[in-house]
Formats: C-alpha cells, sequence, structure tokens
C-alpha cells in the first residue's frame, strides 16, 4: 500500500505528462503482481468502488476523537478523505499493514457491513496519513488524481517496450491484476489473446497537412476528401452478440448511448464521429455536451438530444476484418453496410469530390450548405490505404478550417504549473465593450496558455511583471489602457453562448495566435465583432 | 496568594514580567529581553539588553550586526540568572540551533515558556527538556489535530527516490534559512548523500555560523555558478520563496520541493505549486504538543500562538484549565 500510496500522492501533485509517465511505468515496473495489475485497474476505472459513503466515515472518525476537534479539522482541510486521513488516531502494531491486493481482495469478498469493518481495521493498520489518504480514495470511488486511462496505458506499454496500441487493442480481453499482461510485457510468456468479442480496435489517425510542404508532393487523384466532424470519434462494435462504443482511446462508453447500439443491426465495427442530430442536420457540440459523461441516460434525455454516429470507416464485416483492404474497398462496404442499418441513428460521412487542390481548397473556405457549413474541416484519405493503427504518416490528413482570429488585450496572468511555475504563463484577455453613455472598458472573453515560444514567453512574463496593477495570489492584473498594454492576436475554432461568461460568449480552444508589441490597445476589437461571428455560425 | 499573571502576562510588546521586569520574545523594543531563539518574528534588534543562548546571540549578532542591541548576556543552558527578584533559567527546546525554553521562578511559583519547540531529534540541536512547573506556556503552530508529522528521515527518503526517478531534473528544496535548511542538509548526510549540495546565497551566513559551532554539513556549494546542465541530478536548497522565483530558472525543469509541516496539507502545496511536499517541521505536531502537556501535566496551560481553540478544547476535555493568550506578532513556520 504504500508504494501504491506514494504514486497516488506524486501523481496528484505533478502536472507534467511526462513526469507522470515515468511514476507510473517505474511503479508497475517495481511493484510485484499482483498489487501493480490492481493498481493499473484503479488507475484505468476499471476499478471502482462506493464501499462507504462520506457519511460512515465521518461516523467513524467521530467515534474516535471530539466531534469538535473533528469540525474544526474537516473545516481547515476542507476535503473529507484528506481531513480524517490525517486525524485517523493510528494504532501502529495493531494490525499487519494490509498490501494492496489484500484491500482488494477484502473488499470484493464482503458485504457492504462487513466491508466498512475491514476499512476501520485497515485504517487503524496504515501508519501513513499518505496511505490512509489512499485508501480513502480507493474506496469511496474515483481516484482524481490527474492520470487518465490513456496515460496509464502508455506507461504499461513502456514497461514492455511496446507501442500503446498493442495495449489498447489487447485491453477488453483483459481482466485484472492483468498478470498474463505483465508476463508478456517482461517477456516471459506470449502476448495474452485479444480475440474477445466487440473488443476495440486501435483507432487510425491523420496528420495535420502542411500546406506549405506537402500538396506539392501529393497527388489529388490519390485521394478521397470527406468533412472533419465537430464531435467526438467513437468507435461501434457489434460481435458475437455483444455491442460496445468505445471513445478513440479505447473507453467504454456503451451504457450512455444504448439508441446507437440498439441501432446496429448487422455485425460488423464502425469507426465513425459521435454528434447529436436532429432531422439529419448535425447539432452543436454544446448539444453533445448534455449527452457525454453520463452514467445513466433516460428516453426523455435521448429525445432530447438524439445521437447519432456518421460513419467513415468500415473495421470488421461479420467475421471478417476489413482493416487491411484499401480505403476505397473498405469504403464501398460501408455505404452498403450504412444502408442496411436503415437508421437514422448511423448515417454516412459523404465524400466530398474535388479534381484539383485548388478547388478543394475554395470548398474548405466555403463549404457548400447544409452540415458542411459547420464542419471542422475536411479530411484527405489515400484511396490505396489500409487501416493502420496509430498516426501513420502520408495515408490520412487532415486539413483543419482556418481559425477565427480576433485581437485582444492581456488583462490578467496567471502563474503557470510546473516548468513554467516561475513563469505567468496563462493569460486571461478582453476585448471592448461600450456602456450607454459610450464610456469604453475591457470584458474577459477568454484565456490561453500556449501558442507561444520560450523566448516570447519569457518577454511576455518580463512584461507582466513590469506592468502589474494588483497580486491577488497568484494572478496579476496587467496595465490594460487604451495607450498602454499588450495585444494578442487569439485564434480559435469557434465560439458557443455562455451565460457563466459575462460577455456571454465563450470561446473553443482559444490560444495565443500572435502578439502585437506593435499595437496600442485601443485598436484592439469590440465584444460586437465576436457577436457578429457567432451570428453568422448560427444564421447558417 | 501568588497568582501567575503577577509574574508573567501578555502586553502589546510580548509576554512581560513585571517582577524581573523583562518581555520574552518581545515584538517590538523593549529595555531587557529575553530570546528564547533567532527566528526573526522572536528576535528582534534594537533592544536594550538581552538574555539569550550564546548560539542565539551569534545568529542575531550575524542578523542584524554585532550592536543588535545595548547590552547582551549570554546564558548558557541550565545556568541560572537572575532578574531582580526572579531567576530565569534557558532550557533546549530542540526547535533550531541556540534554542531554549525560558523557565522562570519566583516565589515558588515556577512557569516555563517554551518558545518554538519540538520533540523529535534533531541532528542540529540538543533535543527539548521538559521542566515540570505549574504553568507551562506553550506554542501552537500546529495545534490542530491534522497535524501529525511523518518521520523526517522517510521524507528525506522520498526526495532521494524522486532525486533518483529523475535524474536529469534538479530538485530543489525550500526550506527556512535558520535551522530547516541545515537540519535537511545533516538529514540528508546521515541518508548518505554525500555529493555538494547547492545552496542559495541567502543561506550561506547562516550554513556557516552552524559549521563554526561544530555541525558539519559536508560540501556545498554556491548555486549561482555553472551551467543548468551542470545541476541535473543535483539537490538546491533555497529560502522557500525561490521556488517559484526567476531564480529558479537557472535549474533543469526543477522539481519544486518544500520542506514544511503545513505541507501536511495538500492544497497548501497545490497553491504554492510545490510537486514534492517534504512533510518536515521544527514545530511540535499534534502528538507532539498534547504529549508533551500530558508528561507535564501543569496546574495550568497557556497557549501563546498559532491554533489556540483546539488545543484549548483538548487540555480542557483533559481536566487541564487553559487560556489562549493571543499573542500577536509570531509568524507561521515558512509563510514567508
Amino acid at each position: 500500500m504504500r508504494a501504491f500510496a506514494e504514486l497516488l500522492d506524486r501523481l496528484s501533485l505533478t502536472s507534467s505528462r511526462n513526469a507522470k509517465l515515468t511514476m507510473v511505468r517505474d511503479y508497475l515496473a517495481a511493484t510485484p503482481d499482483p498489487d501493480r495489475g490492481w493498481a493499473l485497474a484503479a488507475l484505468t476505472g476499471e476499478l471502482s468502488f462506493d464501499a462507504v459513503k462520506p457519511a460512515f466515515i465521518r461516523k467513524a472518525v467521530e467515534a474516535r476523537m471530539d466531534a469538535q476537534l473533528f469540525a474544526w479539522s474537516y473545516d481547515y482541510v476542507g476535503d473529507l478523505a484528506e481531513a480524517v486521513s490525517l486525524v485517523w488516531p493510528g494504532r501502529p502494531g495493531a494490525n499487519r499493514e494490509p498490501a494492496l491486493s489484500e484491500v482488494i481482495d477484502g473488499l470484493q469478498s464482503a458485504t457492504r457491513a462487513e466491508a466498512q469493518g475491514r476499512i476501520e481495521g485497515w485504517l487503524d493498520a496504515l501508519p501513513q496519513a499518505r496511505e490512509r489518504w489512499a485508501l480513502l480514495k480507493l474506496v469511496t470511488g474515483g481516484l482524481r488524481v490527474g492520470l487518465s486511462s490513456r496515460l496509464a496505458k502508455q506507461a504499461t506499454a513502456d514497461v514492455g517496450g511496446v507501442d500503446a496500441a498493442e495495449i489498447e487493442e489487447l485491453w477488453h480481453a483483459l481482466h485484472p491484476p492483468y498478470e498474463d499482461l505483465f508476463a508478456w510485457l517482461e517477456g516471459r510468456s506470449q502476448k495474452p489473446s485479444s480475440a474477445n468479442p466487440a473488443r476495440f480496435r486501435p483507432a487510425m489517425l491523420a496528420q495535420a497537412i502542411d500546406e506549405a510542404v506537402d500538396f506539392a508532393k501529393l497527388d489529388p487523384a490519390d485521394y478521397a476528401a470527406e468533412w472533419k466532424w465537430d464531435g467526438i470519434r467513437v468507435q461501434a462494435a457489434h460481435e458475437g452478440g455483444v455491442r460496445r462504443l468505445y471513445t478513440r482511446t479505447g473507453d467504454d462508453i456503451s451504457r450512455t448511448f444504448p439508441d446507437i447500439l440498439d441501432a446496429l443491426d448487422d455485425e460488423g465495427v464502425l469507426d465513425g464521429e459521435l454528434l447529436v442530430i436532429r432531422d439529419g442536420k448535425v447539432a452543436s457540440f454544446a448539444d453533445l455536451q448534455q449527452r457525454l459523461n453520463r452514467k445513466a441516460v433516460d428516453a426523455k434525455l435521448m429525445a432530447a438530444y438524439p445521437a447519432a454516429i456518421r460513419a467513415y470507416d468500415l473495421l470488421q464485416e461479420g467475421d471478417e476484418d476489413t482493416r487491411t483492404l484499401p480505403f476505397a474497398g473498405r469504403r464501398q462496404r460501408l455505404e452498403a453496410f450504412v444502408a442496411r442499418q436503415a437508421s437514422p441513428r448511423i448515417d454516412l460521412s459523404p465524400m466530398q469530390p474535388f479534381d484539383s487542390w485548388e478547388a478543394l481548397a475554395a470548398l474548405r473556405a466555403n463549404p457548400p450548405a447544409g452540415d458542411p457549413q459547420v464542419a471542422e474541416g475536411v479530411m484527405l484519405k489515400r484511396l490505396d490505404s489500409i487501416y493502420e493503427a496509430g498516426r501513420p504518416k502520408g495515408p490520412w490528413f487532415k486539413w483543419k478550417r482556418d481559425p477565427f482570429l480576433v485581437d485582444a488585450v492581456l488583462m490578467y496572468a496567471q502563474r503557470g504549473h510546473g516548468k513554467r511555475s516561475s513563469f505567468y504563463s496563462d493569460y486571461t484577455f478582453g476585448v471592448w465593450t461600450q456602456d450607454a453613455l459610450g464610456q469604453r472598458s475591457l470584458t474577459p472573453v477568454g484565456k490561453a496558455y500556449f501558442g507561444f515560444t520560450d523566448e516570447e514567453l519569457k518577454r511576455i512574463d518580463k512584461f507582466v511583471r513590469d506592468n502589474t496593477i494588483e497580486r491577488f495570489g497568484p494572478v496579476r492584473s496587467v496595465r490594460a489602457l487604451p495607450h498602454e498594454g499588450l495585444v494578442f492576436e487569439v485564434a480559435f475554432e469557434g465560439l458557443q453562448r455562455s451565460t457563466r461568461h459575462k460577455s456571454g460568449v465563450a470561446m473553443r480552444f482559444p490560444r495565443i495566435h500572435r502578439i502585437r508589441w506593435d499595437k496600442p490597445p485601443g485598436e484592439a476589437d469590440e465584444l460586437a465583432a465576436l457577436e457578429r461571428m457567432l451570428a453568422a455560425m448560427e444564421g447558417r | 496568594m501568588i497568582r501567575p499573571q503577577d509574574l508573567l502576562c501578555p502586553r502589546p510588546e510580548g509576554l512581560y514580567c513585571a517582577p524581573g521586569d523583562f518581555y520574552i520574545d518581545p515584538v517590538r523594543p523593549v529595555d531587557r529581553a529575553v530570546i528564547t531563539h533567532g527566528h526573526a518574528d522572536h528576535a528582534r534588534a534594537g533592544h536594550g539588553a538581552v538574555l539569550a543562548t550564546p548560539e542565539t546571540l551569534a545568529i542575531m549578532a550575524e542578523r542584524y550586526g554585532v550592536d543588535f542591541a545595548g547590552a547582551t548576556e549570554a546564558g548558557a543552558y541550565g545556568q541560572a540568572v537572575r532578574r531582580d527578584d526572579v531567576e530565569v533559567t534557558l532550557v533546549p527546546a530542540g526547535h533550531v540551533l541556540g534554542s531554549a525554553q525560558a523557565v522562570v521562578r519566583w516565589k515558588g511559583l515556577t512557569m516555563v515558556v517554551s518558545g518554538d519547540y519540538k520533540r523529535r531529534r534533531d541532528p542540529t540541536c540538543p533535543a527539548f527538556e521538559p521542566v515540570p512547573c505549574d504553568v507551562f506556556i506553550t506554542e501552537a503552530t500546529f495545534g490542530l489535530p491534522v497535524f501529525r508529522h511523518p518521520d523526517a528521515a522517510d521524507e528525506v527518503a522520498r526526495l532521494l527516490r524522486s532525486v533518483a526517478q529523475f535524474p536529469e531534473r534538479s530538485h530543489m528544496v525550500g526550506a527556512y534559512a535558520l535551522g530547516k535548511a541545515q537540519r535537511i542538509i545533516r538529514l540528508l548526510r546521515e541518508a548518505g548523500w554525500d555529493r555538494t549540495i547547492y545552496v542559495h546565497g541567502a543561506l550561506e551566513r547562516l550554513n556557516a555560523l552552524y559549521e563554526r559551532t561544530g555541525i558539519d554539513l559536508g560540501p556545498m556549494a554556491p548555486a549561482t555558478t555553472g551551467s543548468k546542465a551542470d545541476f541535473a541530478g543535483q539537490i538546491v536548497i533555497a529560502p522557500p520563496s525561490a521556488l517559484q522565483d526567476r531564480w529558479s530558472r537557472r535549474f533543469p525543469d526543477p522539481v519544486g520541493a518544500f520542506a514544511s509541516g503545513w505541507m501536511q496539507i495538500r492544497a497548501r502545496a497545490r497553491q504554492r505549486g510545490v510537486e514534492l511536499p517534504l512533510v518536515i517541521s521544527d514545530h511540535a505536531d499534534w502528538d507532539e504538543l498534547t504529549a508533551t502537556v500530558d508528561e507535564l501535566r501543569p496546574g495550568e496551560l497557556w497557549i501563546t500562538h498559532g491554533r489556540e481553540e483546539a488545543l484549548a478544547r483538548w487540555a480542557e476535555l483533559q481536566g487541564i484549565p487553559a487560556r489562549a493568550l493571543a499573542l500577536v506578532g509570531y509568524e507561521d513556520e515558512g509563510d514567508d
């Protein structure tokens, strides 16, 4: 338990992706079976206990100490699991410290009442607050230490020096504590079988096209084009009577979208975009968000936000793995497959014919009427490309729409994390508004923390320090007057109406595009300019 | 009938002893002062006369210059000194080099002012000596049951594990310049770290003073020379404020560590951007505070500063009358 607790503790305070990978990889490499497998299951969200409720923990601690002293402690710490882990009166030597696997076994084999008794016993036996904290995180469900299951799988792959896609393809055929997986990663046995009905197939990803270089080398006749949809990439599998829906990293989201899986009559595996589609028309991403991250859905929600898959590839048809067929062949089969399902919940991402790169560029700049108007850009797929896991260079490209641009004024700067903790690297920027008397003031419209080079960061950091008006903890407000201040050209992918933002608009994916050292803040954009963009987006 | 408040009572300047006409750790200049230890909030410059341990006097001279007070008197540990009708004895408090409790005796009444203290082993100063007394006047910086400091050696072991895990990065340990920094260095030496430890300029004079008193800190070098790559895999000790300062940019992708009792609370670590909190404190934690009161069983417990209400409640529950003095002007550890 000690090593696992130390891992969780460090993960929760580390922001660097590479550092997290190192920590998880080292833990998995150094920890014996079965503890490491149970830890991996907990980190990937495969194991989730809600063995006890907060009220039980509170009662248990109040039986051991003065309630008033606990109330002050909880009030000071602010987090129940943490407060309890700190104040729990240790009974050193009361019992042997449990290993992680003993805790898991103990919880799996216990009734709720038994589990509670065991948890109290373990809290007594664990000598360190950090370990008690880890135990409480584990038994109350959800570790929330800032580690995605994808990153945990990457770290697992690193243990054996294999590709993460291999782990992803195997993943749904494996069961905690994954002893067969680690045996293979350490070269002690054969690769475990992935023959598991409706398993996840690792996704093929596209490279971003480099307009200046790539088009000169590519022949338009070798490629098919289609629109890049603004939803989330999913894989729908129906095999051996089992139906599953996965995200592009292999997280199982079947329970959230039963409506889609019901529509998948034939056996096969589809690759496509998850969207909300009403009367054949794509709804906004905000609508899709109403359906995501829900454990359970009801008929009302499904009717209000009808989800669908816009399919663009077929990885399996019946018993046949189609991934080795060329794209053109897969596409023909896909069209027939989608037609057979005959459901508005599964439609086809149409091809966009074109005869030259110039013609495609014109289409991308001015998409035809209908759904292409809200597309994020276009996708290019080589007609002869097989379906290959990962992000191979050449067969598939994404060519995103040019971002929207706005000139905004730096208003607040916040210290970054990790490597950037000595820099003011997170910027809140605003645009001008006018009140009834014509008085102009800045209203914040977004926050960005990338898009600049290290050299530029140093220069902005110096600007922030030299132009600070007020400090609030890690945040500084920065001088922003019509003739003094700093203007950013901010790029973003779209706008949404928002009641949570004072300006009434929220940007999608904003980043610093250019730093306008030369531009007086008074000449930055007005909120009205953003409102016009929003109206144009909505009025398609 | 002699009442404790006739011997010691709180005043805006600090705890005042009327029959001896002196203050203990006054926060503003007074004629006569007894100073428990060298931290800036307890030991200020400009008093008429100062009684303190020789080590504390040396620390004050190092920080403020030799003329920091009109007159000084060195009181060695255990040696009784008279101030008018009152006898004052300085006894080890285990907080930092030279730190003392002030044992004040008058007409058969014994009151002990703990100053700041801890009960754990510290390789840089003698251990706290419990003195039976009628009134124990304690600090309560960590006077809440959530503060329970782990073994400092385990914390240093965590630091060394991280150094081994990230050999391409440097580890920057924020530590208070007086006491904590030297204790961390000694703990690292005890754990077998015999490489050069790089130190911030603000630590150099106190490090030299510790070494002059016979505490061997091993090979050290200023953290200001050398290229970025030279600091990969190295340990750098600096005042806590330097962690997020531009000063830290000279090091390769530094792992920010901070050695403080406050690091027990995750939100505190997160707030300061600390990646590796080291729960190492020179103050008594909750268990030490309560064990000390339990051991001494004083007739009354007075609490000078910190989280008084929880400790006062605990004492009342044990049947020991407690009183919070709410002295102002003493800072929390490491909150600089």
